[in-house]
């Protein structure tokens, strides 16, 4: 479906999220080394690699929920839509709202399905008819069949993946124009990671979505762009069909191929 | 036996001798306090059952044993804990989430750290000289229960602290990055979930810290409260007793009567204590029951 082997560039659509020699250190580790990458509007790319590459720490510089770690600092620049995110005058609560996360256990609030929902909506001033935003988020989700009869009951009381699914439908009430997906699926059975990416086909209509995963099929399946890390380096990018049936770098082909990881 | 099974002399039976030997000690160790207590419980209960009764409970002091009742101690005892509560846990719970959820590691956070550890274990008749030179003289309270609560307060606090403090640390952080992934401040983070999340173990801690104070005599000696008090506050700036000091002074009799009333003020106490720590159960028991990870 895409030919050539590098992701759009400027000239055509202006990628919504992108960074430029991004290195992000723990201390004086570097987790992540000297990245750029563009990352395109309305499509799936996937962050793969082997453990400890930093994909997650790449995957949470652009909604900086690195922040949070001590000892983190992150030099050169991650964009979106052309701005920095890392500029003094941003505000990083501002930057969560628009870029949104889902993780890799379900972490639903101990409170009602309902109130998973609206909370994202109702702290960031949503002052409009909030059982049809929880309802549209929870469609969009594919969950709203399934919890329209328990909206009342706890969020913990899904299954793991419906809880999923719920975190899914919690970042999407807040309309955020890209998720970052941080290995959502692994702690789930195949049933219910079959689901969560059916619903990725779905969401890419409307969202950016960013996965990082450690399952290469995975990857492979859903994935338009395919970003690979190894020890903190991006060894290659380009779209995923090419990178699993032509990689250009040995060490692609090896990881895909299943010689290490 | 085989040859192999013959290499390790198997003296199982003298193994076996020294595990059940060790059993009974542990047993021992464990039963120990609460035999002690038993047996503490029964000679007060012997002693004082019969001296307890609505009279007891509803009467001033006196000099005649028989007309003699905790009233104004059990009274001055609840204003004391009512006041104690109403300032050290909100400092308490406060000073727990800026430490937990806003404090970075410097230096001058962890010397606030250190000091509250250090103040968990300084001896209670510190507090009373504390107390007597701060709020009974400096600020003039003289020997209120307002000065007796300030006091208890700065007592309990460094308890209600630590408690809270592991309260909040108990709440997972993959709820905190749930909320901020939402876009949440750090207070609206806190003020949603992990507060509440962190609210039975909290109140756990500072219903046994409020415990700590009703039993408390010697800060409350130390900043004069008074032995004889045929009356009960009716504010925060009247002088007052709690049950701690009647019983102690009652004990300190010589008529073998008042050793009974001594007993039966120490039934009202425990008493006291027993609805506390009842009502922490309780309270942790219920909020669990909706908090699982």
């Amino acid at each position: 479906m895409v030919e050539n082997s590098k992701p759009p560039q400027s000239g055509a659509a202006a990628p919504i999220l992108s960074c430029r020699n991004l290195t992000v250190r723990y201390g004086t580790v570097s987790a992540v080394q000297n990245v750029s990458l563009d990352i395109p509007e309305r499509q799936i790319t996937a962050i793969i690699g082997p453990s400890g590459c930093g994909k997650s720490t790449l995957l949470r510089a652009f909604n900086r929920m690195n922040d949070f770690y001590p000892n983190v600092t992150t030099t050169g620049e991650a964009l979106y839509r052309g701005e920095d995110l890392y500029a003094k005058d941003i505000d990083p609560v501002e930057v969560r709202r628009r870029i949104g996360m889902v993780f890799q256990k379900p972490n639903p609030f101990p409170k009602s399905v309902f109130k998973n929902v609206a909370w994202g909506t109702v702290i960031n001033g949503f002052r409009g008819n909030l059982a049809e935003r929880v309802e549209a988020a929870l469609r969009k989700a594919a969950l709203w069949e399934e919890v329209k009869d328990k909206l009342s009951q706890s969020g913990l009381d899904l299954s793991g993946g419906q809880q999923q699914r719920l975190c899914i439908a919690r970042a999407i009430a807040l309309e955020p124009e890209v998720i970052l997906m941080d290995e959502p699926c692994s702690a789930l059975d195949p049933a219910s990671t079959a689901r969560i990416e059916d619903l990725l086909f779905e969401l890419k209509e409307r969202y950016t979505i960013v996965i990082v995963t450690h399952n290469m099929q995975q990857a492979a399946r859903v994935s338009d762009w395919t970003a690979f890390l190894s020890s903190g380096l991006l060894v290659e990018f380009g779209a995923t069909e090419n990178i699993f049936t032509r990689p250009q770098k040995r060490e692609t082909e090896d990881y895909i191929t299943g010689k290490f990881g | 036996m085989t040859e192999r099974g013959a290499l390790l002399p198997s003296n199982l039976p003298a193994r076996r001798r020294i595990g059940t030997i060790f059993y009974i000690i542990l047993l021992c160790a464990a039963l120990a306090g609460v035999v002690l207590l038993a047996v503490l419980l029964a000679d007060v209960f012997r002693q004082g059952i019969s001296w307890l009764n609505l009279r007891f409970l509803t009467s001033f002091p006196s000099r005649f044993p028989q007309q003699a009742g905790i009233k104004a101690a059990l009274w001055g005892t609840v204003w004391l804990v009512g006041l104690t509560a109403l300032f050290a846990i909100p400092v308490g719970i406060g000073a727990a989430i800026y430490l937990e959820e806003y404090a970075r590691r410097n230096w001058i956070n962890t010397l606030i750290e250190i000091n509250i550890a250090n103040l968990a274990g300084t001896p209670s008749i510190v507090y009373g000289i504390l107390g007597l030179s701060i709020f009974v003289r400096w600020l003039g309270l003289g020997r209120s229960v307002l000065s007796g609560a300030l006091t208890m307060s700065l007592l309990v606090l460094p308890v209600t602290i630590i408690a809270s403090r592991e309260a909040l640390r108990a709440v997972p952080n993959s709820i905190r990055q749930a909320a901020f992934a939402l876009g949440a401040t750090r207070w609206q983070t806190v003020r949603a979930h992990v507060l509440p999340a962190a609210l039975p173990g909290i109140l756990t801690g500072v219903i046994l810290a409020l415990s700590r104070a009703i039993g408390e005599t010697a800060p409350l000696i130390m900043i004069g409260a008074l032995t004889y008090v045929a009356f009960v506050p009716s504010g925060p700036m009247d002088a007052f007793t709690a049950l701690p000091i009647q019983i102690f002074n009652w004990s300190s009799r010589p008529q073998k009567e008042f050793y009974g009333l001594a007993a039966a003020g120490i039934i009202v106490l425990l008493g006291v204590l027993l609805t506390m720590n009842a009502a922490a159960i309780w309270i942790r028991y219920r909020s669990q029951r909706n908090l699982r990870w």
